[in-house]
């Protein structure tokens, strides 16, 4: 009797293991098809008569970027002073202060400006994607688009990545300078460096791959956000609880995507 | 493929699958042009299901469907398209846009399908609300509307397009009586004033008999019936009938398939351990 319970208990998860890796591939699978749908929209939209709506994206774009810059300019601005300080008491241990731009200069641009502005909108408008589309989907919403005919994905869907690819670096972008000042303030407090000086010696250290570097991953970030919050949003079943459930499951999700995609990113781009 | 088919709805044979579990079972059923069919049945009888089916929502595994003269499956995306112009839905909650005004969702098809100005646009919205009284309601937001005003402004969103076919999704299903009347008489006023075709799926017999022509009964995935509201009173079927006078159903008990259901045990009995 035991050794069938334990039989048993063995084929059940193997089960289900099988089941949850069918799942997430099936999930990854959607991602893709959900990008190729949305270029697809984007591109052959207007010849079937079904154009993504400029205004559309305009509404999006400032509901993701320009109301998220306060809060960007803040974190950002702490992060910078946060670098500043860390570096400045590492290298005071070999006496090589004067060299923080070094660590500052590279840690924001390429590093902390990206990866906070990416977990910011994952958790500011990647949740609300999948809430918005959650809530439509159980409100049959998004059934009463479909017969209008008028498709969700051009109508929905492409409004709002095309808004996060657009509008994440913008604020990535932002976030880097806000960065580079803040740490410039403390610096010049602490070491008494002139911020005129420091920043002649980040344009100096800092090239245009650093710049890209950081500006690629985040309209990667952006997708991942985009499109995560989307699936999940669709996937929803079960009514009002069923919303907060994917809400939760989509920041989880992104936050987590970003910061392993940003991992590969940063060691492919540096072999 | 005449623009004035006799027949707006044809389906044929229609079986569909909800996961493993069959939900339709060789439905086949017409609705003729400027008729008002009601699809009745029990819960889990199908017949949400079945509309679904009919507003081409989903992918049925065999059987066809042909709404207007035009098989569903073989239409492409652009001929969907169209086709969908000349349908309107008024789904049960009213799925109205709850981030756009009422006149804002009521013009949204004219405003995607029609190259028309702003203002004609609003005159459209604004004559489709005069319709079901709702003049004056095209500023405020859905969540400002009582029950029964979601429902009218779902019925104006449907019809903006002046639709050849309707469809309406217990329209009267959480109302109270004097509301649910009322909406009964706009349909009957639509479709003489519009000379629409309308489907109603409803389980609320005062409805029935107010506003149908011909009455389609499911019953587990198939059809009971199909026939006039005579013909309906007059049926021998003791299903139709209980159906008709309310009368709860009682299916004789098998007290193995019982105890079977009881213990979660499908498969074997001889397992379970009491």
């Amino acid at each position: 009797m035991a050794a069938k319970d334990s039989a048993n208990g063995a084929a059940k998860l193997a089960d289900r293991v099988g089941r949850w890796t069918v799942s997430t591939v099936e999930e990854v699978g959607n991602g893709g098809v959900l990008v190729a749908e949305s270029l697809y929209w984007l591109i052959m939209g207007p010849s079937l008569k079904q154009p993504v709506r400029p205004g559309a994206i305009v509404v999006q774009m400032m509901e993701v970027g320009i109301k998220a810059i306060p809060i960007i300019a803040m974190l950002g601005g702490t992060i910078g002073a946060m670098l500043a300080i860390q570096s400045i008491y590492m290298l005071r241990i070999f006496g090589a202060e004067s060299q923080v731009t070094y660590g500052v200069a590279f840690s924001v641009v390429r590093e902390f400006a990206p990866l906070i502005t990416g977990i910011l909108i994952a958790g500011r408008s990647g949740s609300a994607l999948a809430a918005r589309l959650g809530t439509m989907k159980i409100s049959q919403e998004i059934d009463a688009l479909k017969v209008m005919g008028i498709n969700p994905v051009r109508f929905l869907v492409v409004p709002s990545l095309v808004a996060l690819v657009v509008m994440v670096p913008a604020l990535t972008l932002f976030n880097m300078f806000v960065g580079l000042f803040c740490a410039g303030l403390y610096i010049n407090a602490d070491l008494g460096i002139s911020l005129a000086a420091y920043f002649d010696q980040t344009i100096t250290i800092l090239s245009l791959d650093d710049l890209l570097h950081g500006l690629g991953k985040s309209v990667l970030f952006a997708l991942l956000v985009g499109v995560i919050g989307v699936i999940n949003g669709a996937s929803v079943t079960g009514g009002a609880e069923g919303v907060g459930k994917v809400t939760t499951r989509s920041v989880v999700q992104s936050i987590s995507a970003i910061i392993v995609t940003d991992m590969l990113f940063a060691f492919m781009a540096t072999r | 493929m005449t623009d004035h088919p006799e027949k707006v709805i044809e389906v044929e044979n229609l079986v569909t699958h909800y996961g493993p579990r069959k939900i339709l079972d060789g439905v086949s059923m017409n609705v003729n042009e400027g008729e008002i069919m009601v699809i009745m049945g029990g819960s889990g009888s199908g017949k949400s299901t079945l509309l679904r089916y009919l507003m081409a929502l989903e992918h049925q595994t065999s059987g066809s469907i042909k709404l207007l003269g035009q098989d569903i499956d073989t239409l492409s995306q652009k001929e969907m398209f169209d086709l969908r112009k000349k349908i309107g839905v008024a789904f049960q909650g009213g799925a109205l846009f709850s981030s756009m005004t009422v006149g804002e969702n009521i013009m949204l098809p004219l405003y995607e399908h029609a190259e028309l100005d702003m203002m004609t646009m609003e005159i459209m919205a604004r004559m489709k609300l005069e319709v079901v009284d709702l003049a004056g309601f095209e500023d405020l937001m859905p969540a400002e509307l009582s029950g029964g005003m979601i429902k009218r402004a779902a019925f104006a969103r449907a019809v903006v397009m002046d639709p050849k076919l309707l469809f309406c999704d217990e329209p009267s299903a959480g109302l109270d009586p004097v509301v649910a009347s009322a909406l009964d008489d706009l349909i009957l006023k639509l479709r003489d004033a519009m000379s629409m075709t309308v489907v109603v799926v409803t389980h609320e017999l005062e409805s029935v008999f107010k506003i149908a022509d011909r009455v389609t009964v499911l019953d587990r995935g198939k059809i009971l019936f199909i026939g006039t509201l005579d013909e309906l009173r007059n049926s021998k079927s003791e299903r139709i009938q209980n159906l008709l006078n309310r009368r709860p159903e009682e299916d004789a008990m098998d007290p193995d398939e019982y105890l079977r259901r009881l213990t979660g045990q499908e498969e074997s009995v001889g397992d379970a351990t009491l």
